[in-house]
């Protein structure tokens, strides 16, 4: 089986868990024989950007470059001979991506003929970065229309709305089946404050699909209910946890002796509650002496969090680390002894199952999709900030129960691997063929 | 009726944190500063002002033959990198000071906002900075300015307590009210003390002004500037033009004309025969005050403002401070210098001034100060090192 699947991003180059779940997905299914052509627009100096950090980051111990490598073999990559220069992120916010676009112009001096594509067929999408994320996609849409007329393949599959359009146009093109993955919605991402264009783009892509994969069951709810989309159509496959990848740390030379270490892991945007996870830490701090708090990420919301650390006075227990590389990541899992996801809304919600790898308690918000696999976490309402300090006092001050949340973790983890999730997308596949 | 023009140029660089020292430098990593940076931005003032200037400011002396007369105040922490990275600087300092017609003056030895935090602390630094000029200068300082001019009745108390006779401050006319700063004060709280006013107005015409095509005075001769000196006489006795010695080279380039400007200067002044050049001290012993100064609230020279804001004020400066302040007792208890001159050097008023979050007007100014692209870095890297710093204070038994 041949699948035409497009992305947005793909490790190293990520900025959340899209890129995670391409990973470890794309990896099971070549396993499993599929062959992927892999749509991934090579992000005009975004990704150099990042790219420039991570491999700072990484440095010695670039331990997962060498698996990607040898994911990325087995998987045709059209990023390989199809540039798409586009600053067009998953995650970002209108608001957001004026700044973005100035970062990007900063770096595209700085690093000018850096980026020339020796010989490949490659469209400038934004020369200009014009100031319209959505005439972005719809450029995009450009190259699944170009890709559809050259390529042979029996099954489209679309990773998100920015890629949404340019599979609709491959799906006119070829007539082959349309599997759109909802890794999340604008519902997720703002709320009540909901940009009508995305929205729209997103209802249009799953009107348009055969068949659609959401990552969690309240994901499926939600397009149901606000979407208004056929619930038969809908199939749940839940995201996986890869088990291999594990940051070896012995907590006995962490620098802060018989001290705790909580960890906030995600962007910081209001999508993913780091104010609530902040709130906390100060009532967490102001009745426990051993605890320190990590926040780590980046994302709109930073600077007012900083301000507000400032202001509560406890910058001598709560860091901010900024954006990290996967290395740097897992090194934080690794280091601490408790994780915390306070989403406000969360499709599905990769990173507790990340932290759990490390042996560790989690406590997660109600309002997220993982929170439907996990039955030995604490689940708090994400508001409910006096609920989530306590939880978090009880398990740091009481070793049985940090244990008795952790101990089957491993068995936990098993059932939820990436193959389990990628023989369910064969399913779907193949009710197609 | 003589006037006297009184220079005094403040001569400062803060030793920088390494921008990259983030969370999980805490712990293994004790080395806070950027030392590459340190030493090269030191040694690109140093050919761009401090040695053109200094020359300058020689040749001056020397062809008016003692006649013109300026005053230095230079941070503790700036005559340490001259000592490691340009000693040559420093022999330039001494050469100037070896004239007789330059008077050096006391501040704290670390450029802190010391005395809003600790008077111990206060108290400790200057007297760090009265040893470490005499020792490199054989020169016993009597007069005294604070950190960027910060000055209010508590301040002036206390530097008439620790024997000064002279001291400057900003002639805003917050405290002026409808007073000239032209003439010799002495403060409400220490009527012993002589204090001297910065003209604002004429020193930052040279300071902030001077290569500015958009104002209306554009350009600035040395005669245009000396008839406005000039149009002092018969109502003042005093001309206050304190300013950064950056000013020659580092923030007006060569190229605005800044040189040819202060060379011709003195001669232009000295065209009026009422007029002459003393330093703070000589004014002082000069002129009988003509009235008290009120300064119930703290002023400086910073900013529209001249205020505090420019370090305090946004909850992160004020939350830095705080941590910064509140190790010190610990700091002390060590008696370990090296890790107490490594906390001091964290107090430099400059490493709050990066995180100033006033952007419009003075924004401009205080980033093209800053090292860092936005005051939110400069926080985190700064409490990043303080964190480091307490966890030392921790490992040596001083904090529980």
């Amino acid at each position: 089986m041949r699948v035409l699947m497009f992305g947005w991003e793909f490790p190293p180059f990520i900025s959340g868990g899209l890129g995670t779940a391409c990973f470890g997905l794309t990896k099971q299914l070549a396993k499993r024989n599929v062959k992927i052509l892999f749509v991934l627009p090579k992000i005009k100096g975004a990704s150099q950007v990042e790219a420039a950090g991570d491999i700072t980051i990484i440095g010695g111990q670039n331990y997962l470059s060498n698996e990607i490598e040898e994911v990325k073999k087995k998987i045709s990559f059209f990023e390989k001979e199809f540039t798409v220069n586009s600053p067009l992120r998953p995650y970002i916010s209108y608001e957001s991506y004026k700044d973005y676009l100035e970062k990007i112009k900063e770096f595209e001096k700085e690093s000018n003929g850096l980026h020339s594509s020796k010989g490949n067929f490659s469209i400038d999408f934004s020369g200009d970065y014009g100031q319209d994320l959505l005439s972005e996609v719809a450029r995009f849409a450009l190259v699944g229309r170009y890709l559809a007329q050259r390529e042979s393949f029996d099954i489209i599959h679309a990773h998100d709305w920015m890629t949404f359009l340019a599979a609709i146009e491959a799906k006119k093109i070829s007539g082959k089946p349309l599997v759109i993955h909802v890794h999340a919605t604008e519902i997720d991402r703002c709320g009540e404050n909901c940009n009508s264009e995305v929205f729209n783009l997103e209802k249009h892509g799953m009107e348009n699909a055969d068949r659609i994969i959401a990552v969690s069951h309240r994901t499926k709810e939600i397009i149901i209910q606000y979407y208004q989309i056929d619930p038969n159509k809908i199939s749940v496959v839940h995201n996986g946890v890869d088990l291999d990848e594990i940051y070896q740390y012995d907590k006995t030379t962490r620098p802060f002796k018989n001290e705790k270490m909580v960890l906030y892991l995600g962007r910081i945007t209001m999508q993913k509650g780091p104010d609530y996870f902040l709130e906390a830490a100060h009532l967490v701090v102001k009745r426990v002496q051993n605890v320190r708090f990590v926040m780590a990420g980046s994302g709109d919301m930073t600077r007012r969090l900083i301000e507000r650390m400032a202001a509560l006075r406890i910058a001598d227990r709560f860091h901010f680390t900024g954006f990290l590389g996967k290395t740097d990541r897992e090194r934080l899992f690794a280091m601490s002894d408790l994780y915390v996801m306070p989403s406000v809304s969360e499709p599905f919600g990769i990173t507790p199952l990340e932290a759990m790898r490390y042996n560790i308690p989690v406590i997660i918000s109600k309002q997220s999709g993982v929170a439907e696999l996990l039955s030995n976490v604490i689940k708090v309402d994400f508001w409910d900030v006096n609920k989530l300090a306590s939880a978090i006092i009880n398990v740091l001050e009481r070793p049985q129960i940090a244990s008795s949340l952790s101990e089957h973790n491993n068995e936990i983890l098993q059932k939820m691997n990436w193959g389990v999730a990628a023989d369910k997308v064969i399913d779907v596949y193949n009710s197609y063929r | 009726m003589s006037v006297s023009v009184c220079f005094y140029f403040q001569v400062h660089q803060p030793f920088r944190l390494r921008k990259d020292y983030n969370f999980f430098s805490i712990g293994p990593d004790h080395s806070y500063e950027d030392v590459n940076s340190n030493r090269s931005i030191l040694l690109k003032i140093a050919n761009k002002c401090y040695l053109p200037t200094n020359n300058l400011m020689l040749k001056l002396i020397n062809r008016h033959k003692g006649a013109f007369k300026i005053s230095y105040s230079i941070s503790g922490v700036i005559l340490e990198q001259f000592e490691l990275y340009a000693p040559h600087v420093l022999d330039s300092f001494k050469a100037l000071v070896d004239t007789g017609c330059v008077e050096l003056i006391n501040e704290t030895y670390y450029h802190s906002l010391s005395f809003l935090k600790s008077k111990d602390e206060f108290r400790e630094q200057v007297t760090a900075h009265k040893n470490k000029i005499r020792e490199l200068f054989g020169y016993n300082c009597t007069t005294f300015r604070n950190t960027e001019l910060i000055y209010n009745n508590e301040l002036a108390a206390e530097v008439e307590k620790m024997g000064y006779k002279t001291i400057l401050a900003e002639g805003i006319e917050r405290i002026l009210g409808w007073r000239s700063p032209n003439f010799v004060y002495y403060p409400a709280s220490a009527p012993k003390l002589k204090l001297l006013l910065k003209n604002y107005r004429l020193s930052d015409d040279i300071a902030f002004r001077f290569s500015n095509r958009g104002w209306h005075d554009f350009p600035l001769t040395a005669e245009k500037y000396a008839s406005w000196v000039h149009s002092i006489a018969g109502n003042g006795e005093v001309i206050g033009l304190f300013m950064d010695y950056e000013t020659f080279g580092e923030h007006q380039w060569e190229d605005t004309g800044i040189f040819n400007f202060m060379e011709a200067l003195p001669e232009k002044i000295f065209a009026h025969p009422d007029y002459r050049f003393q330093t703070p001290s000589e004014v002082a012993q000069t002129y009988p005050p003509v009235g008290p100064i009120d300064s119930v609230h703290y002023v400086s020279w910073a900013d529209i403002d001249r205020d505090l804001s420019a370090w305090l004020g946004n909850p992160m400066q004020d939350s830095a401070l705080e941590f910064a302040y509140s190790l010190e007792s610990a700091v002390k208890k060590t008696q370990d210098p090296a890790l107490i001159h490594t906390w001091r050097k964290l107090l430099t008023s400059d490493h709050y001034y990066y995180v100033c979050t006033k952007w419009f007007n003075d924004g401009d100014v205080h980033k093209y100060f800053n090292p860092y692209e936005n005051p939110y870095d400069a926080y985190m890297v700064y409490i990043n090192v303080l964190n480091d710093l307490k966890l030392t204070l921790k490992q040596r038994g001083v904090l529980p």
